[in-house]
């Protein structure tokens, strides 16, 4: 018997999420401090969207989004959830570089960049001073029509090792590229490189389980397993969601889904002008993911090398081939015992940046036959920094984009939502339909762990303010 | 409600929402985001509050309204006016 995932459940909240990414999390417990009612829906068993984790035979467990964020998380954590969240986020200290440009290993912050770009790459402070203060001096509303390429080619020109110490990093925490707005690329940089890398002490799933004891003590009800079909909309206003066959009312939803899965599956064409469909078709998805999850027997332990190793075998940056289907650049996110305290396990994720449709059309022999390849290519080159590692391997999988996609419906199996122009897009949505919004990962600058936080805030006050708005002029009628 | 009260009410809000802001010595006409370290996340979250607090609401385009004591004190005045004591 399927178990009712809705057993006892309201007739009729003030908002329903759909989705429990970073971003959805988040605005469902900035609604509930609020003092609003809310219901969130989750389709998959687990929580967290793509900062989530899963567990193998052997004791092992894997954290699945690409551990490292900002130094603003701990402000956002303690400002949005709680003291012991932002407590818990410590920094990583080891990272290192290894390509046959150069090998060097970084604290990862504006004054470590500065000594290294004049130092070993012999470029003036002047120009590293002028580059990093044009970043942190983008915003959003600035001219869009420079590429990242530009900007670099502008401060740095000719030299492509430069261009791959301040891009390699970016690409495989939002997934852009050289050809994306220069200004996604400043807002980012400012944030992730200036201060130092962050992860969560505990893994992703203390930080979710933290998250859900928050979300229950300000009285989301949250829901697992249960999927919506589509979001019931009449006479251009939100009635609720159909989820599970069954009608929810509502006075808002907040779609946590993907912003094209949001628009072409849940609410659908025919409640939107045909100026914002064709908008929304324009706006193109970033690119997927490959990661290979490596557990090491217990009892055995690796040596430290780093915590986070940014390597490639390519001549130069190249952000075509960094989706290559035939691998040549990898981050390794190591996972000694400290990651969990209490833990005595070590465990070796390795990610890389991939193309959907080198992916999706393979027949199930070849699709396995392709998995195969890239965990043996990766434990190949892991060997280069962890020589005997294959000896103490215990486990090993791989996950490619038709797994994210599995797993978390995104279209394409995108693992950083969409590029720029998709912001606007997810920002115009309420225009569109009375009472509809949409937060996560859009418009690179959104995306990421932080930028999902504080974006699922701002959706979160527009709705609060929608809401508000509600009730005063339910209580006109009234009256 | 009285300007000073207004101003007392904000100065209470930012030590909520940005505990580490030193809010002891701030200047009236002294825009607050040039004596204080506070982002654009934090004005949102002023903006959350005052809702919460008073039911009050501010445009996206009226946040600049809230630069400083003074301003904050003008803009509210009239909005905070129709709130029941």
């Amino acid at each position: 018997m399927v178990a009712d995932r809705l057993r006892d459940i309201k007739s009729h909240y003030d908002v329903i999420i759909i989705g429990s990414g970073l971003a959805g999390l988040t605005s469902a417990n900035c609604l509930a401090k609020c003092g609003r009612s809310v219901l969130q829906l989750e389709q998959h068993y687990n929580f967290g969207g793509m900062a989530t984790w899963f567990r193998r035979k052997g004791g092992h467990i894997f954290d699945i989004s690409l551990h490292g964020f900002p130094i603003g998380m701990i402000k956002s954590c303690r400002k949005y959830w709680t003291k012991e969240i932002s407590e818990s986020i410590v920094q990583l200290k080891g990272i290192r570089f290894d390509n046959p440009q150069f090998q060097l290993k970084t604290t990862f912050d504006r004054q470590d960049f500065t000594r290294i770009l004049v130092e070993e790459f012999g470029v003036a402070e002047e120009t590293v001073e002028a580059f990093f203060d044009a970043a942190r001096g983008m915003d959003f509303y600035d001219d869009q029509s420079m590429t990242t390429r530009e900007l670099f080619e502008k401060f740095f020109p000719g030299r492509s090792d430069v261009v791959r110490m301040l891009m390699e990093p970016i690409a495989y925490a939002n997934g852009s590229t050289l050809d994306d707005p220069a200004i996604s690329y400043g807002i980012v940089f400012s944030n992730f490189m200036s201060k130092g890398v962050y992860i969560f002490r505990g893994g992703t799933d203390k930080l979710i389980y933290m998250m859900r004891q928050e979300l229950k003590a300000n009285g989301v009800d949250v829901r697992k397993q249960v999927l919506v079909d589509r979001i019931v909309v009449e006479e251009g206003k939100v009635r609720g969601v159909m989820a599970n066959g069954q009608f929810i009312s509502c006075g808002a939803v907040l779609s946590n889904a993907n912003l094209k899965t949001t628009i072409d599956k849940l609410v659908g064409h025919d409640q939107l002008t045909p100026e914002f469909v064709e908008q929304a078709k324009a706006v193109r998805l970033n690119n997927s993911s490959c990661q290979v999850f490596i557990g090491i027997r217990e009892g055995e332990t690796l040596e430290n090398i780093g915590d986070l190793l940014f390597t490639s075998v390519d001549p130069e940056f190249d952000s075509v081939r960094l989706c290559a289907k035939d691998v040549t650049s990898r981050t390794f996110s190591m996972y000694y015992p400290d990651t969990r305290p209490g833990s005595d396990r070590y465990a070796v994720v390795s990610s890389t940046n991939a193309n959907w449709d080198d992916w999706a059309h393979l027949s199930e022999e070849d699709y396995q036959k392709e998995k195969k390849h890239l965990i043996e290519t990766t434990i190949t080159a892991l060997e280069k920094y962890i020589p005997d590692v294959r000896k103490k391997i215990d486990h090993v999988e791989a996950a490619t984009p038709r797994t994210f996609y599995h797993y978390t419906h995104q279209a394409m199996g995108a693992t950083f939502g969409t590029k720029f122009e998709g912001l606007q897009v997810s920002m115009d949505l309420p225009k569109q339909v009375h009472g509809l919004f949409h937060a996560g990962s859009v418009g690179i600058i959104m995306s990421g762990w932080l930028g999902a936080i504080n974006y699922g805030v701002i959706v979160a006050n527009e709705v609060d303010s929608l809401c508000n708005e509600d009730s005063k002029s339910k209580g006109r009628l009234a009256s | 409600m009285g300007d000073q009260r207004i101003k007392n009410i904000i100065l209470e809000i930012i030590s909520v929402v940005a505990p580490d802001a030193e809010i002891t010595d701030v200047k009236a006409d002294v825009r607050l985001r040039d004596q204080l370290d506070l982002d654009s996340m934090d004005f949102l979250d002023i903006v959350m509050e005052l809702r919460k607090r008073y039911k009050i609401e501010i445009p996206k385009e009226e946040y600049p309204e809230l630069a400083t004591l003074d301003s904050c004190a003008a803009y509210l005045g009239p909005k905070l006016a129709a709130v029941p004591a």
